[in-house]
């Protein structure tokens, strides 16, 4: 019995990991040491977040919890000490910065949900990216045209499915690789979305003001100290991406139906043995994620932005397929990675003009920790066996 | 001999077929989107061609035409060198069974390197600095690509994933390079762009004055008689093919196939970088900030390996079909008058789109095709294994 044998492996070594790193980004920022900078606790924070979230989605419930809460802790802890002496930290740290952070989430959050059905049910989906840009002008266009946004959002959900269909009968019917089409997905919704925005708006763009989804205002939370800033006023559509979550995480793991789309996905030939139509089911799936994605992307449009911009959705359904796989696939563990993703989003912009961290540095963040995840010792994510295989009827 | 030129062509006609047939649908289907909108198709189809400069080569085209067309020709070829590049970037991996997405990481990295290369080491003398600006873009995007490549060999991790993401790693990281402030910034600090390269690192032009076509042209022709070769006449190739085909029984015939998947990958990857060297150093010579995240090259590179079938002659020209279709959209060729660039970029954009879609589901046909003559010509039980990319 060596001393390397008892480190702890697996998830839970990556959870006591992530406590470790918090806590050493809270040492760094008390005296002696007193770092200054508002980046040093900030960066360790966010690697202990994502060790929390790794450790979460690999069934190290209560040990990840505890890290989760450590690493939110440790670095609130650090960057208020270091706020005692440096009054700018504290613009960067505020409910603002959660706020923002929900903000930045929620696009990726709808197309992630979305993400996880198609490739649960064994179809990959690489074409998020397009079907969340196709929401986003489809989404201005209806609520130009019938001057609502509910009519923008129901335009937006049809546009998307359109779209996903097109990735599902090549994908699913003509057996196409899945990735050939997705790729083609990206370029169709990029051309044609370009081109009826150019041909509808003109070179002016989309109307100025038009109406957009409403924010929910709270005012018994908005007035509790902390948590108001943060839940006291948000859009209608992420409280909507809340429950869309939760109802995911339950028909996908406590229902029959999700038991049929996860057995389409992991084995598509015992699942037609026992009568599951897997055709039907993949169509669904890829269907329903077309939605889910139009829905983020009309968020982005409708629901924050307000206009149109041609590319507007820029690279941001890659994101969310990160987080897919990040979360291991799961609802909770990729609404974890798009927060994770998204409070880098926010800091990235608050950190640049407070504390000079590059933006673009930070950007490379959920790549990079997706590229860690899928190379990773410890929990790799794994995607369903039958993802991105065409099913032949036997 | 009829007998034998007949087999010949009943083998080869779909190779052709098939791409020509998919590429004129896309254009109809295009020209109908053209038409809902109220513009002359083949009018905006016309105009687009003198766009592309190709008239150049057309015989009756006067002289004070041929002129102006030159201008056009010079930029469509320009840009096919990169696109022959990004496309063997996709081609060689694919021969090996995997599906190179990162062809854009690459390209970036590529640029990346031969700026880095290209704005140091002033005082060498010209075929040295090139050569050395040339083989640190290739090595970076073999790098890039090797390590996808790396990734997949050794835990199994799928190469369109870590490609994807890869890309974007390259796409911000240069950024951050390049912006303002950044490590690399260039000379004017209110400017977000890299330092220009040093006349001795600039590949030769050979055709024209203003932006002339440079000579890695010859670059990228001659990759694609190397990834030819490589691929149809070596043991190197033989193995990619096998691997490709089938990695379970190449691996039970005793070959290397991890090394095979990283080999591949990262001789990709050097292809990706090459374009972004001929772009640095044949014509831009300084790379803006912005442009690196709208730039396509990669991107569409896959469109050309699919279109070209992932064959040298194929791909040469279907780099010529798209890298025209982009310069004949471009607002610098077209003539706004019958059809606004602005829209006709974008429906280069769309037509794109639908070819890499038509021929995804054609990869199934074509297969179809082969599996029914085979049957018909050999009956044999063997199950035709088809590479899938996937």
């Amino acid at each position: 019995m060596t001393a390397l044998d008892r480190i702890p492996r697996g998830a839970r070594g990556v959870a006591i990991l992530g406590i470790v790193v918090g806590l050493v980004g809270l040492e760094l920022a008390l005296p002696p040491l007193q770092i200054e900078a508002a980046a040093v606790p900030v960066v360790l924070g966010l690697a202990a977040l994502a060790c929390a979230i790794w450790a979460l989605s690999r069934d190290e419930r209560k040990l990840g919890l505890w890290t989760l809460f450590v690493a939110v802790a440790a670095t609130a802890f650090a960057i208020w000490v270091q706020g005692k002496s440096d009054t700018s930290t504290s613009l960067v740290v505020n409910s603002g910065l959660f706020a923002a952070m929900l903000v930045y989430a929620t696009p990726l959050a709808y197309a992630a949900l979305g993400g996880i059905f198609c490739e649960r049910s064994g179809v990959v989906n690489i074409g998020l990216e397009g079907m969340m840009l196709t929401g986003a002008f489809f989404g201005i266009w209806g609520t130009v045209w019938s001057g609502r946004w509910e009519i923008g959002l129901v335009a937006a959900m049809i546009a998307g499915a359109v779209v996903a269909l097109v990735h599902a009968v090549f994908s699913i019917h003509l057996r196409s690789d899945q990735i050939v089409t997705g790729t083609a997905i990206n370029f169709l919704a990029l051309g044609i979305t370009g081109y009826m925005f150019i041909d509808i708006y003109g070179s002016n763009g989309t109307p100025a003001s038009i109406d957009s989804v409403p924010t929910v205002h709270l005012p018994g939370i908005a007035s509790i100290p902390g948590i108001g800033g943060v839940f006291g006023s948000l859009n209608l559509m992420i409280w909507i991406v809340f429950g869309l979550l939760v109802v995911t995480e339950v028909i996908l793991f406590r229902t029959p139906i999700g038991l049929r789309i996860r057995s389409v996905g992991e084995h598509p030939r015992a699942a037609d043995t026992v009568g599951i139509p897997v055709y039907r089911v993949r169509y669904a799936c890829v269907v329903l994620s077309g939605i889910l994605a139009a829905l983020g992307g009309a968020y982005l449009s409708v629901g924050f932005v307000g206009s149109f911009g041609q590319n507007m959705t820029a690279g941001r359904g890659f994101i969310a397929l990160a987080a897919v796989i990040f979360g291991k696939w799961r609802p909770y563990g990729a609404f974890g990675a798009c927060l994770l993703f998204g409070f880098a989003s926010a800091l990235a912009d608050r950190l640049q003009s407070v504390a000079g961290v590059s933006p673009n540095l930070l950007a490379t963040l959920p790549y990079v920790l997706t590229l860690i995840a899928l190379v990773g010792l410890v929990g790799r994510s794994r995607p369903p066996a039958a993802d991105g295989l065409p099913y032949v009827k036997g | 001999m009829t007998e034998r030129v007949k087999a010949w062509l009943r083998a080869k006609a779909p190779a052709v077929l098939l791409p020509v047939g998919t590429t004129i649908l896309a254009f109809a289907i295009g020209g109908l989107v053209v038409a809902l909108t109220g513009h002359n198709p083949i009018d905006a189809y016309k105009a687009i061609f003198e766009g592309t400069g190709l008239n150049y080569l057309l015989p009756w085209t006067s002289a004070e035409d041929k002129d102006f067309a030159a201008l056009n020709l010079q930029q469509t070829l320009i840009l096919m060198t990169p696109l022959m590049l990004t496309a063997l970037a996709v081609a060689l991996p694919f021969k090996c069974g995997m599906f190179n997405i990162g062809g854009q990481g690459q390209y970036v990295v590529g640029i990346v390197a031969s700026i880095i290369v290209g704005t140091h080491f002033s005082g060498l003398s010209k075929p040295v600095h090139l050569t050395l600006a040339i083989g640190a873009a290739a090595l970076a995007g073999a790098v890039w690509g090797g390590i996808a490549g790396a990734m997949k060999a050794a835990v199994g991790a799928h190469e369109v994933i870590s490609t994807i993401m890869l890309n974007w790693i390259a796409i911000y990281g240069a950024q951050y390079l390049f912006e303002l402030n950044g490590p690399l910034q260039g000379p004017l600090r209110d400017v977000p762009q890299s330092s220009e390269v040093t006349d001795s690192a600039k590949l030769p032009a050979i055709w024209g004055v203003l932006q002339p076509l440079h000579a890695g042209i010859f670059l990228a022709l001659a990759a694609l008689v190397v990834y030819h070769i490589l691929i149809n006449g070596t043991v190197f190739g033989y193995e990619v093919r096998a691997v490709g085909h089938n990695p379970e029984a190449a691996r039970y015939g005793g070959i290397p196939v991890s090394r095979s998947y990283v080999a591949a990958l990262a001789i990709g990857g050097a292809f990706g970088g090459l374009a972004g060297a001929c772009d640095v150093l044949g014509w831009e010579f300084h790379i803006v900030t912005n442009d690196i995240a709208v730039s396509q090259i990669g991107f569409i590179g896959i469109a050309v390996a699919l279109l070209g079938r992932n064959n040298a002659i194929g791909i040469a020209f279907s780099a010529l079909l798209f890298a025209g279709l982009q310069v004949g959209t471009s607002p610098r060729a077209l003539d706004p008058t019958i059809f606004p660039p602005q829209l006709a970029g974008n429906l280069a954009i769309i037509i794109q789109g639908l070819i890499i879609l038509f021929v995804g589901a054609q990869l199934l046909l074509v297969y179809a095709w082969r599996a029914r003559r085979r049957r018909r010509d050999e009956p044999r039980p063997a199950a035709l294994v088809e590479p899938t990319g996937a």
